[in-house]
C-alpha cells in the first residue's frame, strides 16, 4: 500500500472506529432539525410550487451535514495529532504535501457521506423525494465535501489549541451554513440580507445540490458551479501552498 | 560515496534563542554516532532538522546525499527518528500502528519484519494492545519499532532509553548494536554518559547550538580524560610540598591527581613512602566520559 492511500484509510479508520459519535450523532441532530422545522413551519412555508417544506427542507440538511462533517472530519482529525504531538508519524514518512492534502480531504468527504447518506436513508420513509437531476446532487456534494475538507485542514493546521478551532467553526462555519438557504428560499429575505447571501459560498452548494433534487433553484445551478468550483480550486492552491511551506506544521 | 549524514552551516533562532549556531558534521556509513550535550544543546533541533520537521534558518542537510528539503521523499524513506517525546496515537493497537506506519513507508505484508522488532524489543506479548494501555517504558519501546519498520539505513534515537528499565535497556542496546553491525548507521542522543562511552565510536559534544568537541570516543577519552589518583592521608600526615603542586582536586585530607599515564602512580607512592607520609585510603579511577563531558562543557 502506498503512503497516500494508507493515510486516506487511516483517516477514514479513525472516524469509523468512533462511529457512533461521528456519524450516528449528527444523522439524529440532522433529524431533529428536520422534525422540528417541519412540524412547526409545514402549513406556513411554501417555497416551491409543488414542493412541500419538509420536502425542501431535506436535500438542505442533508448538505449542511455533508459540508459541517467534512469540515469536522479534517480540522478534528488534524488538531488532536498536533496537541497529543503524534501527528509527527505522519510527518516522517515520505508522504508528499498533495498526497497529505488528498488524503484528510478524501476522508473528510468520505465521513460528510456517510452523514448525509445516513440522514437521506432515514427520512426516505417519510418524505417525499423527487431526483430530477442526480449527477447535480453528486457534483456539488462532491465539491462542497472537498472544499470543507480543505477548510477543515486549513483550520487544524492553524489552529494550537481546541478552543482556537472551536472559533473558527462558531464564528466562520456555522454562520456560513445557517444563512445559506438551508432553511428557507434566500427571495424570502429582505434585498439585503439576499445580496449577503450571495456572497456565501456555501449558499451556492445548496442551491446548487437542491436543484438536483426539485430542478429549480434560486439561481441556475451552472453559476452555483461556476462560483462552487472557483473556491475549490482557490482553496486547493491555498492550502496546498501551506503545506508545501511547512506552516505551523515543519517550523 | 556519500556520507550516510551531511550537515553544513546549520542554523537555527527560536526568538532570542540561538538553537543551532552554526553546525558542520558528517557522519559516515556504518557509524555508531553519538549526540552529547546538556539539555537545550540543540539535540533534538538538529535532529528535527534532519528529519524535516524543522526548517532550519540557514544551511543545508542530506540524508546518503539526498537534501532533506528539495529532495524530502528520498531522505525520509532512508532515515527512521525516534522522537524524544512520549507520543503515540490512543485510536490503535501496536501491531496496528505499526502495520500503518509500514503503509506510510510504501510497505505492505510486512508482518515478519514487524514480528522480529516486537520479538528484539520484548513487546510481542503487547502487539495486539491499545496504545493507550501501555506504561511508558513500553510506549518508548513502540517508538523505537515504529522508527524501524521501513528498515532505514540511518537511524537517529532521541534519548531511546530515557524511562526504560535496566534490563531492557540491555535488551535494546543488543538489538541496536546488531543493526549497526548489520550495516545501519546509529545516531544516538542520550544522558547516560556511560551507554554513549560503551557504545559510539565517535562522539559530537553540543553546546549552546554549537559542536564543542568531535571526536573518537577513545581519543576524547585519552586527551580529556585520564586515569586518575585518589589519595586519603592518614590523621595528621601532610603531603609533601613537591606533590601540592600536582593536586587536580582537594576535599579535606583526600586528594586527587590526575595521570598523564599509569606509570605516574609509582613515582607518586613512592615518593609518599619517602617522605614518611602515612595513607588510609587508595583508589585508581579509570578515564570516563563524564569527566570529558564535564571539561568540554566548562571550558570556554
Ligand atoms: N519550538 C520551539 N520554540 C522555541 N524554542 C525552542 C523550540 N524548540 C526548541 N527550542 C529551544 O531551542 C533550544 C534547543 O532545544 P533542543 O530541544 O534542541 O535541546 P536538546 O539538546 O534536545 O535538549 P534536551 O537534552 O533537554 O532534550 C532550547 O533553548 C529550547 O528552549
Ligand atoms: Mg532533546
Amino acid at each position: 500500500m502506498n503512503g497516500f492511500l494508507t493515510l486516506f484509510y487511516k483517516e477514514v479508520l479513525r472516524f469509523w472506529k468512533v462511529g457512533f459519535q461521528t456519524v450516528a450523532a449528527p444523522v439524529l441532530t440532522s433529524l431533529l432539525y428536520l422534525l422540528i422545522f417541519s412540524h412547526v413551519l409545514e402549513k406556513h412555508v411554501q417555497v416551491y410550487e409543488g414542493v412541500t417544506y419538509t420536502s425542501f427542507l431535506v436535500p438542505g440538511l442533508v448538505m449542511m451535514s455533508v459540508l459541517q462533517n467534512a469540515f469536522a472530519n479534517s480540522s478534528s482529525s488534524l488538531i488532536q495529532s498536533k496537541v497529543t504531538g503524534n501527528i509527527i508519524f505522519v510527518l516522517l514518512p515520505p508522504i508528499s504535501y498533495r498526497q497529505f492534502f488528498t488524503a484528510y480531504v478524501l476522508a473528510s468527504i468520505v465521513r460528510g457521506f456517510a452523514v448525509g447518506f445516513g440522514m437521506l436513508l432515514a427520512t426516505l420513509w417519510f418524505v417525499d423525494l423527487s431526483w430530477q437531476a442526480p449527477h447535480w446532487i453528486v457534483v456539488f456534494a462532491l465539491l462542497g465535501g472537498a472544499i470543507m475538507g480543505a477548510l477543515g485542514v486549513i483550520a487544524g493546521i492553524w489552529a494550537e489549541k481546541f478552543d482556537q478551532l472551536a472559533g473558527f467553526q462558531n464564528f466562520i462555519i456555522m454562520p456560513l451554513t445557517f444563512l445559506s438557504g438551508v432553511f428557507y428560499s434566500i427571495h424570502s429575505l429582505p434585498p439585503f440580507w439576499q445580496q449577503v447571501s450571495h456572497f456565501n459560498p456555501i449558499f451556492y452548494m445548496i442551491d446548487g445540490f437542491r436543484y438536483g433534487f426539485f430542478g429549480v433553484s434560486d439561481v441556475s445551478p451552472l453559476l452555483s458551479l461556476g462560483v462552487v468550483t472557483t473556491c475549490f480550486v482557490a482553496l486547493t492552491a491555498f492550502t496546498l501552498w501551506l503545506l508545501r511551506v511547512g506552516y505551523k506544521l515543519r517550523t | 560515496m556519500n556520507p550516510a549524514i551531511r550537515i553544513e552551516g546549520v542554523t537555527k533562532r527560536y526568538g532570542s534563542v540561538q538553537a543551532l549556531a552554526g553546525i558542520d558534521l558528517e557522519i559516515a556509513h556504518g557509524e555508531f554516532f553519538g549526540l552529547l550535550g546538556p539539555n537545550g544543546a540543540g539535540k533534538t533541533t538538529l535532529i528535527s532538522a534532519l528529519a524535516g520537521l524543522v526548517r532550519p534558518d540557514a544551511g543545508r542537510l542530506a540524508v546518503m546525499g539526498h537534501d532533506v528539503i528539495s529532495d524530502y521523499r528520498a531522505a525520509r524513506q532512508l532515515l527512521g527518528v525516534v522522537p524524544q517525546e512520549l507520543v503515540f496515537d490512543p485510536f490503535f493497537t501496536v501491531r496496528e500502528a505499526l502495520e500503518i506506519q509500514s503503509g506510510y513507508f510504501g510497505i505492505r505484508n510486512n508482518a515478519a519484519w514487524i514480528d522480529e522488532i516486537l520479538e528484539n524489543l520484548d513487546l510481542t506479548s503487547k502487539a495486539d494492545t491499545n496504545m493507550r494501555q501501555l506504561s511508558g517504558g513500553m510506549k518508548r519501546r513502540v517508538l523505537v519499532a515504529l522508527a524501524l519498520v521501513h528498515r532505514p539505513p540511518v537511524i537517529v534515537l532521541d534519548e531511546p532509553t530515557a524511562g526504560v528499565d535496566v534490563e531492557l535497556r540491555q535488551g535494546l542496546w543488543h538489538f541496536v548494536r546488531r543493526l549497526n553491525r548489520d550495516g545501519h548507521t546509529i545516531v544516538l542522543t542520550t544522558h547516560y554518559l556511560e551507554e554513549a562511552e560503551s557504545l559510539c565510536g565517535r562522539i559530537a559534544m553540543l553546546k549552546h547550538g554549537s559542536i564543542v568537541a568531535l571526536d573518537t570516543t577513545a581519543n576524547l577519552l585519552r586527551r580529556l580524560s585520564g586515569h586518575t589518583l585518589r589519595l586519603r592521608l592518614a590523621e595528621g600526615a601532610k603531603l609533601p610540598d613537591f606533590l601540592s603542586a600536582r593536586i587536580a582536586g582537594e576535599s579535606g585530607n583526600e586528594y586527587t591527581f590526575s595521570l598523564g599515564s599509569c606509570e605516574e602512580i609509582e613515582d607518586i607512592l613512592h615518593s609518599l613512602r619517602g617522605s614518611g607520609c602515612r595513607l588510609e585510603d587508595i583508589e585508581v579511577g579509570k578515564p570516563d566520559l563524564e569527566e570529558v563531558f564535564i571539561r568540554v562543557m566548562h571550558e570556554k
